[in-house]
């Protein structure tokens, strides 16, 4: 790998937020409090979209952002203060066998980075020219891949109907 | 002038005067808003005369409440969860500052050309509601929980409404792109004649019409201020907070206020731009240099017309009840922007 075809600035950037993320992930599961929990997550989540901009991926950074601290963590936070909020520490947010998540954990980790570096080994990915438009996007998922898009939709509006129709007590 | 203005300004003076421009696109909106509308034409529409000691015609008040608002105590409550009590506040500023960032106001006077510009404009103004959120449960007081929480529920409504009131505008701008959207309104000729451009307020107006009534609910001004009732809620997730906290949300909610009008102005209005005929522009390249300086003074007019009708209707007009508010988002804005949306497709792809 030649030193010309990195770009520096971006591999610096990639390994602060990287760690961050980290960080976050493990306070995440290791906090008393569950609000400070969803907190975490959000940095996490918000560390993901981050990334995604680093990699000139701007429309899939925006969906992150949309989706998962727009709409996913305000549930998840509304979720949580409609029942139990709770201020301060809380002593029964870890069960006895939370030791069982490490090794799954890792087991996690292994696998994927397996997968990884099998596939890439020491191979780099070009620096992409320019951030991919908006239009190639739509174009991608509206041609090739139209019958997964539309089937997707139609699992996410049967999704929907369920929901519906399991909540409503009339 | 335009020898000025032709000058190449290197890289870091380029950064260093788009963080001065975006902190004077958040606050010089907010500061306007609050003297003209909130001391002066709230006043005049109560026939009273407003502040009138600090300065000529009040004009200094604002400066005075700031500088109180320093000076108080920064209190937070003995049951309040401290560290996240004093992040809320700069979570909701951060997020207008983060809002501004796209806004386009003249051909090179941008922050960064962001090519789903819209997307990020609408996916950016759904953070502050965590800020609204966690604001309201650390304060550790019932009637701030439960402003958080009506505010969080009108926020994911209104949100709906206002992504789906844009939408019309980009198909028929094809584009999400804030830049091309000015471009394509300001070239744009109405059945050939070129002399207005053609503002997309003309064919989207049911879209501009729900987009400023989410604007509306968004910004939880009255009608929808049901998250912040005071006679009943004591300003809900605000009711803890006092000094230079209180005045960041306040800052906030007018910032956010301007931010949105520009937002508006660039989608329905136009933007910073005047038809391209007039000058006889063939696309963004042509565009003069001194566009720079009028496109900024442009879009400022225009925010300030759109605010001015956002505080007029909340000067007038009573308070939903929570029930009211949320039939009217989802039985009324959603299927009215879902139809619009449906027309515009069918008009843009028969046309």
């Amino acid at each position: 790998m030649i030193a010309a075809d990195v770009n520096v600035a971006q591999n610096v950037g990639f390994y602060i937020i990287a760690a961050i993320m980290v960080y976050a992930g493990l306070r995440v599961v290791s906090t008393r409090n569950v609000v400070h929990a969803a907190l975490w997550l959000v940095t996490v989540l918000g560390g993901v979209a981050a990334q995604y901009v680093l990699a000139a991926a701007e429309f899939v950074a925006v969906s992150q952002v949309m989706v998962y601290i727009g709409a996913v963590m305000v549930l998840f936070l509304f979720g949580i203060m409609l029942t139990r909020a709770t201020i301060g520490a809380e002593g029964d947010l870890n069960n006895r066998n939370w030791a069982m998540g490490i090794p799954v954990a890792l087991a996690l980790v292994g696998v994927m980075a397996w997968v990884i570096i099998d596939e890439y080994g020491s191979s780099t990915i070009a620096e992409p020219e320019t951030v991919m438009p908006t239009e190639a996007i739509s174009d991608i998922y509206l041609r090739e891949g139209l019958v997964p898009f539309l089937a997707l939709s139609f699992v996410l509006l049967a999704a929907a109907i369920g929901a519906i129709v399991l909540a409503r007590k009339d | 002038m335009s020898a000025l203005l032709a000058v190449e300004i290197p890289y870091w003076g380029q950064s260093l005067l788009r963080v001065l421009g975006g902190i004077v696109a958040v606050l010089l909106p907010a500061g306007t808003i609050v003297y003209l509308f909130l001391f002066k034409m709230m006043s005049f529409m109560q026939s009273r005369l407003g502040p009138m000691e600090a300065g000529p015609f009040g004009s200094m008040q604002l400066f005075a409440e700031v500088g109180k608002w320093l000076q108080k105590e920064d209190i937070v409550p003995a049951e309040a969860d401290a560290r996240i009590y004093k992040l809320a506040p700069i979570i909701v500023l951060l997020s207008t500052f983060l809002l501004v960032v796209v806004v386009p106001f003249g051909p090179d006077a941008y922050f960064v050309d962001f090519s789903a510009g819209v997307f990020y404009a609408l996916a950016i103004g759904s953070v502050s509601v965590i800020g609204i959120l966690v604001a309201g449960w650390s304060s550790a007081n019932k009637y701030s929980l439960l402003g958080g929480l009506r505010a969080a529920g009108q926020l994911i409504a209104y949100e709906l409404p206002m992504v789906l009131a844009v939408v019309g505008v980009v198909i028929q701008a094809g584009s999400m792109n804030l830049q091309d959207i000015v471009v394509a309104q300001n070239s744009g000729s109405i059945f050939g004649w070129d002399g207005v451009g053609f503002p997309f307020v003309l064919t989207q107006f049911v879209g501009f019409l729900v987009f400023m009534i989410a604007v509306q609910a968004e910004l939880t001004q009255v009608p929808f201020d049901m998250p912040i009732a005071e006679s009943e809620l004591v300003s809900g997730y605000m009711t803890e907070y006092s000094g230079f906290r209180f005045l960041i949300f306040f800052i906030g909610e007018f910032a956010t206020a301007g931010v949105f009008a520009f937002i508006a102005s660039v989608l329905f209005l136009g933007g910073w731009g005047v038809p391209f005929s007039w000058f006889g522009w063939e696309g963004l390249d042509d565009v003069d240099n001194w566009m720079n300086i009028g496109g900024p003074l442009i879009m400022f007019t225009k925010m300030l017309v759109l605010t001015g009708i956002i505080m007029w209707v909340r000067f007038s007009y009573p308070r939903f009840r929570e029930d009211q508010l949320q039939r009217f988002a989802w039985k009324v804005l959603i299927p009215i922007s879902l139809a619009n949306i449906a027309l515009t497709a069918i008009v843009k792809v028969a046309v």
